[in-house]
């Protein structure tokens, strides 16, 4: 099999490039957004709930918040970095060009995922100027990343080629990944809801992303490791099938 | 574009023929268009039954009518409308089974002005060539553009560039890696004269490199200028195909108008065996004849009229353009 390597690249730069051209706003606002977070719930907040699990809440909300700017951001470049050229109409050429659908994808899931990551990794500087942070396992730490940034990517990919307008591109990360995260044990543990919304949040794959990040840092889950990792791999799947479906088909692509 | 990469000056077309053939020679289909029919989503029926045979090399002019089907056509070719039945091959290969190959050939000039409007000329048109599949040749690509005159533009933003040079960054893109197959979808609309000279010079030195190339234009006389050859599609019915010549040859009639110093109620019997007709009350005869034709009959009439008594005091020869001959051909459609 050949791989047309040019075409990736090229798409690679691109949308790396569009994101250069307004990379003080892509930083500064997580970067504000994430200060806020740490000044209403970690002084607010933590001075009322001092330890979660052993953990001081000021840390315990750290792998949260880089989750939530992971998802977000992932979704939104993802989304956006393909919704575009279908507005524009500039997709002809991506059309007519000799890549296939999987160039395509590595191309522009790969430029988001990148982003989201440089992002989460941002976040991660802000947070330490807050709280004292040790991680357990770095390794895990990066692999988690890197899973969840292409695999929200993906998603947002899914988004941008079935997105019909610009508020239907808006309305999947509002409706859904913003409740999702915010609702998946990212500033809590899911311990100390009652049973039933325990047993509703295991249908909340946010949920296991954000225990399985969170295990990396403190070794402290909601649910096992192991299950953190199959939940997001499942997850990745059910994206792909998507995305090769869409290209299969042409569906919203092709007349 | 004499300097172009090395393909183009090969000129593979002459480099493979295996004999000398006979003129017209035979041509060899670069691209091959098998009963395709298109209906859209919305039940439009786009393309009825195409069947055409585009030679490696040549230049072929599309005309059509508004919604004809033109772009449609370019569109399945190119990989950016699917077909609803028959099949398209370029170069011997399938656009659908063997598309990588297929596009590799191709590059296209879409008639909607789209572009990337935050992106500036240089990285856009580097863009397209990485695309397909080529590393990058900042040599090539100051060629192109310079050839275009959109060199003192390379770092200009597409947004603030006039329509024409719009136009002329998508042709560079298209040229950005190096095709053999050119597909112009009305390259010309909202390119100043000087500038649109200056495209078909570009577009005679890629011909003479042996690219082969498909165009669409509302301006008539630039197929008649340009074409090899001439391919008129209506309500999606491809209705002729023909070589420029032969076409204008085989339609194009020319007219004889002689004024006459008194006018006639009829055509005279003597003059009968000349076909001719009255116009203008009486005053004026007119006489069909075929400049290709082995003798034109006008000395014979000349002398038949002075011979009746018929005296007129000036004449006038018209011929039917590219453009008279598609009015008729769209018209006669419509009956
Ligand atoms: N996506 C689509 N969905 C439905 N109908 C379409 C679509 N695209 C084109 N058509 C219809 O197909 C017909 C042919 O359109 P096409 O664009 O091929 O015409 P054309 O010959 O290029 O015309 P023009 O000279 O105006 O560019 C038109 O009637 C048009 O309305
Ligand atoms: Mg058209």
């Amino acid at each position: 099999m050949n791989i047309n390597l040019p075409a990736i690249r090229a798409i690679y730069k691109f949308e790396m490039a569009r994101w250069g051209r307004t990379f003080l706003q892509s930083i500064v606002s997580p970067v504000i957004a994430t200060s806020l977070y740490f000044v209403v719930f970690g002084a607010a907040i933590g001075s009322r709930i001092t330890e979660i699990d052993g953990i001081s809440y000021g840390a315990f909300i750290v792998p949260g918040l880089i989750m939530l700017t992971l998802l977000t951001q992932s979704v939104a470049n993802a989304s956006f970095g393909i919704y575009f050229p279908r507005f524009t109409g500039t997709i002809y050429e991506l059309l007519s060009a000799p890549i296939s659908p999987f160039e395509i994808v590595v191309g522009y899931v790969g430029a988001a995922a990148t982003k989201s990551i440089l992002l989460g990794l941002v976040i991660l500087g802000t947070a330490w100027f807050f709280v004292p942070l040790e991680i357990a396992h770095p390794w895990w730490m990066v692999g988690f990343l890197v899973l969840t940034a292409v695999t929200f990517s993906l998603l947002g990919f899914v988004i941008g080629l079935w997105a019909d307008g610009f508020e239907q591109l808006q309305l999947v990360p509002l409706l859904i990944i913003t409740p999702l995260t915010f609702l998946g044990g990212t500033f809590y543990s899911i311990d100390i809801l009652p049973p039933v919304w325990q047993t509703v949040s295991l249908f909340n794959p946010v949920v296991y992303l954000v225990s399985g990040f969170r295990w990396s840092f403190f070794e402290i889950a909601d649910v096992g490791v192991g299950i953190s990792v199959a939940m997001t791999l499942f997850f990745l799947c059910v994206c792909l099938v998507a995305v090769w479906w869409i290209f299969k088909t042409g569906y919203r692509l092709k007349s | 574009m004499n300097a172009g990469p090395p393909h183009w000056r090969l000129a593979p077309n002459l480099a493979i023929r295996p004999f000398p053939l006979a003129s017209p020679s035979p041509m060899q289909p670069v691209i091959s268009v098998k009963n395709l029919s298109k209906t859209y989503a919305s039940g439009f029926q786009a393309l009825k039954d195409i069947n055409l045979e585009i030679g490696k090399g040549e230049i072929f002019a599309l005309l059509g009518p508004n919604g004809a089907g033109k772009t449609t056509l370019i569109s399945i070719i190119c990989g950016i409308v699917t077909p609803s039945s028959g099949s398209v091959t370029v170069d011997g290969h399938d656009i659908i089974t063997d598309y990588r190959a297929a596009r590799a050939e191709i590059g296209l000039v879409p008639q909607e002005l789209t572009a990337d409007m935050f992106e500036n000329v240089w990285s856009t048109v580097s863009f397209s060539r990485g695309l397909w599949g080529k590393w990058d040749n900042p040599a090539y690509i100051e060629k192109v553009l310079k050839d275009l005159s959109l060199w003192d533009k390379k770092d200009d933003k597409l947004m603030t560039l006039s329509g024409g040079m719009k136009r002329r960054v998508l042709i560079a893109k298209a040229l950005a890696h190096e095709p053999t197959i050119l597909f112009l979808d009305e390259p010309t609309a909202g390119v100043d004269v000087e500038l649109r000279q200056g495209m078909w010079q570009a577009v005679r030195a890629l011909r003479d490199a042996g690219v082969t190339i498909i165009l669409t234009t509302h301006y008539i006389h630039e197929a008649e200028d340009m074409a090899d050859r001439i391919g008129v599609i209506n309500k999606g019915e491809l209705i002729l195909v023909e070589d420029k010549a032969e076409l204008m040859h085989k339609l194009g009639k020319k007219q004889l108008t002689l004024q006459l110093h008194q006018a006639l109620d009829k055509v005279p019997a003597e003059l009968a065996s000349h076909h001719l007709a009255l116009a203008n009350g009486g005053s004026e005869l007119i006489y069909t004849y075929d400049t290709q034709g082995p003798r034109t009959g006008i000395t014979g009439l000349l002398t038949d009229l002075s011979a009746a008594g018929i005296r007129f005091k000036d004449l006038d020869t018209t011929q039917s353009s590219l453009e008279d001959i598609f009015v008729d051909l769209v018209r006669q459609d419509r009956q």
